[in-house]
């Protein structure tokens, strides 16, 4: 007991401003989530979506360097899984209208959590058939096999009727507005990231990514760990489709277009692949972002009739700021980094170097 | 005993001919070369026992000691490089191949994957069998590291270190594997003479610290004259010759293919 | 034979999947041309093929130039396009990690969609009837498209060609040194830059073929109509062995017969057909990973 008290002690002395910082951002998702109104409450919950499943497709892409585009495909199985097991059996004579929901599915209704993990699984059961092929060859076979997967998905919804309601999508779907549920799944998936990052399977994934052949060399089976690297990825997905449809209260195919997987490709791309917390912060930069742009869509934004703000625009920007970064600053806001409290300090003693030796500089020419 | 041999191994790729007919024999404890001019197929030799290619033809059959002791043979040919590597066989690359991103301790924790007893699962929940796992794997990395005297340099990013270090890191590397029989592959290349000698004499200690077999493709004539029990030469892909150091330095064949451009070689 | 195809049916089915086919099969090839030399999925291609269409429908529908103005500046167009891509999206990362260069192909892919989406609105936009190929003809009582009958003899005529200056041209030859070995043949002299414009150049002018006759056959245009096709040629690509022109010939052809030939013979399965396509990609990379005319590859170590 004593031992155990010791160990706690040291590790808050050892990671005290972590401590800190963790007790700080509980309290304030507490108090945001008794102040802010229903449009922010959305799109707060939103980016803890988005952190999720960026944060798993970086474990895939930019950890273990296979590239992966199934996201919109995973997230619409955790979607659906929660959509159809939530539903309140009363409303689903009304919501299936066209087609009565198959008997087998028709009484049976799951706890949300229960729906949740069970999407999850889904996924990672559809993504071991995908990946069985695909992570033996070479690595761009995934990109399309992952990307042609999430037209199917949409395909497969859209014709099973009896149990996805086809292309009129499921309605009513119990929803949560809290932002705990959304703040408290992405804070445990994010605590499961960075330990699995900093253990010998994080190792693994990254040595993959940097020489495949060196790798297999030390040991390191390439499918096994390219294939955990992906399951993973894809449960995690599956549980932010899960969030995802219950935030929204419905689920149609059309949601899951493919263009999806690309919100979160600019994410990662953005933060560096590579970077945990440069996933989060560009979730959260992406997401307000596309929301804050919204005027580039309505013609009459600036009070004038200018012919250039019309719909799409929002999205050209944001294509093109994908171009820019990729071409231009391809590290991203981290590259590989974290943002640690000794990163931090660098960067703060580097800033604060540079702008005394400008000064210094100055000084100089002014003698 | 012999710990690694091979029969009869040849590697075609489309009408190159890179490894003609090789049969070799390594004995348990010995230092044995591999030399040979430029492109005489000594890489793709390492290529073969490593599961890097399958060869056309022929066997490469390993013995190792399982830890109570016991050997039995092994046929290895064509098995997937990692499952190589966690039976005992590790290496080095001649055009280095390291995690560059990665820092220098991290290059060599990963060479202790496949040693690692715990779940993935654990390893989220940083559940204690992890905590230990990875001290334990530290711990025996900063030895290794500290052993090729990189240990201070153990947080710096692999692709940092100068050229001789990288060397030093690529055999830290494969030591972390726990290997039977550790391949180099021109360990030396790209070093001057007093760094060669440092290097003979840590390869030396290295072999008998961690009782291992040594399997070495070289160039620099003396390194390999001074240390190895056995030699093999190749000349396009086949072996011209092999035996103690005496008798290949002294055999005709040799002269002509090898030690007659050995000045050249060597710059 | 399934009950309910007469002999008829199906004859009319065949030429239907050649047409697809060889649609298919010209969109694959500019797939496989930059994959042999790049090692890359152009994203961008399905897109380029969505602008050759827009190309000629604003030639035709909207500027009413004569059809054949119209198909040389599609064309000339779509070359531009897919040579400034090159110059501007992949030239500056040819030396970046790989995965830079696939995500700036995918950043121009989502580019494309979306300006063209911006520029020409998100509806789909119908074009005149070309009756002269659309009119159906009789032989034997059967009827068919004019349109079936002009594109695989006019993809027939192109393949031929480009398989002429692939193996008969000195810019053939240098395509085929640098899909064989990178840096040797840029070693020997070959000037690299030239090679990769001149594929670009031809893959996106067989797309804008490919456009040009896919608009004959299906008459409407719409920003995400490249993505389902692009998808669909690179599997056709994989299909026939990645890197091998011949082989994405077969490949497209292949696909189309499938498609055309599941539909009619499962007419339940109509809603899962741009999923076939997939199904055999997921067959191909299990059993024959290096499609049915490649080559295994080894990485030099
Ligand atoms: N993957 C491959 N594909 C085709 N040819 C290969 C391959 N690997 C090796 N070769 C050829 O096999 C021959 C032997 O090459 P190898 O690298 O084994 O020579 P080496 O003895 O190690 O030479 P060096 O002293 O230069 O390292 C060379 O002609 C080489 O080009
Ligand atoms: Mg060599």
């Amino acid at each position: 007991m004593k031992e155990t008290q010791n160990s706690i002690g040291a590790y808050l002395k050892l990671h005290w401003k972590t401590a800190v910082f963790l007790v700080v951002l509980l309290i304030g998702i507490g108090l945001a989530d008794i102040f802010v109104d229903s449009y922010m409450r959305r799109l707060l919950n939103l980016c803890a979506i988005y952190v999720i499943v960026s944060l798993a497709m970086n474990l895939v892409n930019g950890f273990t360097g296979q590239f992966s585009l199934g996201q919109a495909g995973f997230m619409a199985i955790g979607a659906y899984t929660v959509a159809v097991f939530t539903v309140p059996i009363e409303s689903r004579a009304a919501i299936f209208y066209l087609e009565p929901m198959a008997p087998f599915l028709a009484n049976i209704q799951l706890p949300f959590i229960v729906a949740l993990i069970l999407g999850g699984l889904a996924s990672v059961v559809v993504a071991f058939f995908i990946g069985s092929p695909c992570l033996r060859l070479r690595g761009d076979y995934l990109a399309i096999a992952t990307l042609g997967f999430s037209e199917i998905i949409r395909i497969v919804f859209t014709n099973t009727q009896s149990i996805t309601n086809g292309a009129l999508g499921i309605k009513s779907i119990p929803t949560i507005s809290s932002l705990w549920w959304t703040y408290g799944t992405a804070l445990l998936i994010i605590i499961a990231t960075v330990l699995l990052i900093n253990s010998t399977y994080g190792r693994a994934f990254k040595s993959i990514r940097e020489d495949e052949i060196a790798a297999e060399a030390m040991g390191v089976g390439l499918f096994k760990t390219k294939m955990t690297s992906f399951l993973i990825g894809a449960f995690f997905t599956g549980i932010g489709g899960g969030l995802f449809a219950a935030l929204l209260g419905t689920v149609d195919p059309k949601q899951f277009y493919f263009t999806l997987t690309y919100n979160f490709l600019l994410i990662i791309v953005l933060g560096g692949m590579g970077s945990i917390s440069g996933t989060i912060i560009a979730s959260f930069v992406v997401t307000l972002g596309q929301e804050a742009l919204r005027f580039l869509d309505e013609p009459m934004a600036f009070g004038l009739d200018l012919p250039i703000f019309r719909p799409g625009l929002r999205m050209v920007v944001f294509s093109f700021l994908l171009m820019v970064i990729v071409l231009f600053y391809r590290k991203g806001l981290m590259g590989t980094n974290e943002l640690t409290w000794d990163f931090i300090a660098q960067k703060y003693r580097s800033i604060k170097k540079k702008l005394s030796g400008k000064k210094t500089s100055t000084e100089g020419g002014g003698n | 005993m012999s710990l690694l041999r091979t029969e009869n191994v040849i590697m075609q790729f489309g009408g190159v001919v890179a490894v003609n007919d090789l049969n070799i024999d390594i004995k348990k404890g010995e230092l044995a070369a591999l030399i040979g001019p430029n492109g005489a197929g000594k890489t793709t030799a390492f290529n073969v026992i490593t599961g890097v290619y399958t060869p056309t033809s022929g066997k490469v059959l390993f013995t190792p000691t399982d830890k109570n002791g016991a050997t039995t043979e092994i046929d290895i040919t064509g098995k997937k490089p990692d499952k190589i590597t966690g039976m005992g066989v590790a290496r080095t690359f001649q055009n280095i191949r390291l995690f560059k991103e990665l820092t220098v301790l991290e290059n060599v924790l990963v060479a202790t994957h496949l040693n690692a007893d715990y779940s993935f699962l654990s390893a989220m929940l940083r559940a204690p069998k992890a905590r230990k796992g990875e001290r334990q794997a530290k711990m025996d990395c900063e030895f290794l590291l500290e052993r090729l005297g990189l240990i201070d340099l153990k947080n710096e990013k692999a692709s940092s270190l100068p050229y001789g270090q990288q060397r030093h890191l690529e055999i830290a590397r494969a030591l972390a594997t726990k290997p039977q029989l550790l391949l180099l592959d021109e360990p030396a290349a790209g070093m001057n003479p007093q760094e060669t000698d440092e290097l003979t004499d840590l390869i030396f200690k290295l072999k008998t610290d961690f009782d291992l077999t040594i399997f070495m493709i070289e160039h620099h004539m003396d390194l390999v004259m001074e240390i190895s029990d056995h030699i093999y030469v190749l000349d396009f892909g086949c072996t011209i010759a092999k035996g103690t150091p005496d008798e290949v330095q002294n055999n005709p064949k040799v002269i002509e293919a090898y030690l007659g451009v050995d000045a050249d070689v060597e710059d | 034979m399934v009950v309910g195809m007469t002999m008829e049916t199906f004859l009319q089915q065949l030429i239907n999947g050649l047409s697809v086919g060889s649609l298919y099969a010209l969109i694959a090839i500019g797939y496989t041309m930059v994959y042999g030399i790049l090692r890359l999925i152009n994203f961008a291609h399905g897109d380029i093929f969505m602008m050759a269409a827009y190309f000629t429908y604003f030639g035709i529908a909207v500027f009413f130039l004569p059809w054949y103005v119209t198909f040389i500046i599609t064309i000339g167009l779509t070359m531009l396009l897919g040579v400034t891509i090159e110059r501007v999206a992949y030239r500056p990362l040819r030396d970046a990690p790989k995965t830079s260069l696939l995500i700036s192909a995918i950043g121009v892919s989502f580019l494309l969609e979306n300006v063209a989406t911006y520029l020409f609105s998100g509806k789909p936009q119908a074009f005149p009837e070309f009756p002269l190929m659309t009119t159906p003809f009789f032989i034997g009582g059967l009827s068919f498209q004019p349109v079936s009958i002009v594109i695989p003899i006019v993809a027939f005529i192109l393949m031929s060609a480009l398989l002429f200056i692939i193996n008969k041209t000195k810019i053939g030859m240098a395509m085929r040194a640098v899909a064989v070995d990178y840096d040797t043949a840029k070693l020997m002299g070959i000037k690299i830059n030239g090679v990769i414009s001149s594929t670009f150049a031809i893959g996106s002018a067989l797309a804008a073929v490919g456009a040009i006759l896919w608009c004959m056959k299906y008459p409407s245009v719409l920003p995400l109509m490249g993505v389902v096709p692009g998808l669909k040629c690179f599997i056709a690509a994989v299909i026939g062995g990645i890197g091998n022109v011949k082989g994405a010939v077969l490949g497209g052809l292949i696909l189309g017969f499938s498609e055309v030939l599941m539909v009619a013979f499962f007419p339940a399965l109509t809603g899962y057909r741009d999923a076939i396509a997939f199904v055999i990609l997921i067959i191909i990379l299990l059993f024959l990973p290096n499609g049915l005319l490649g080559k295994k590859q080894v990485e030099k170590v």
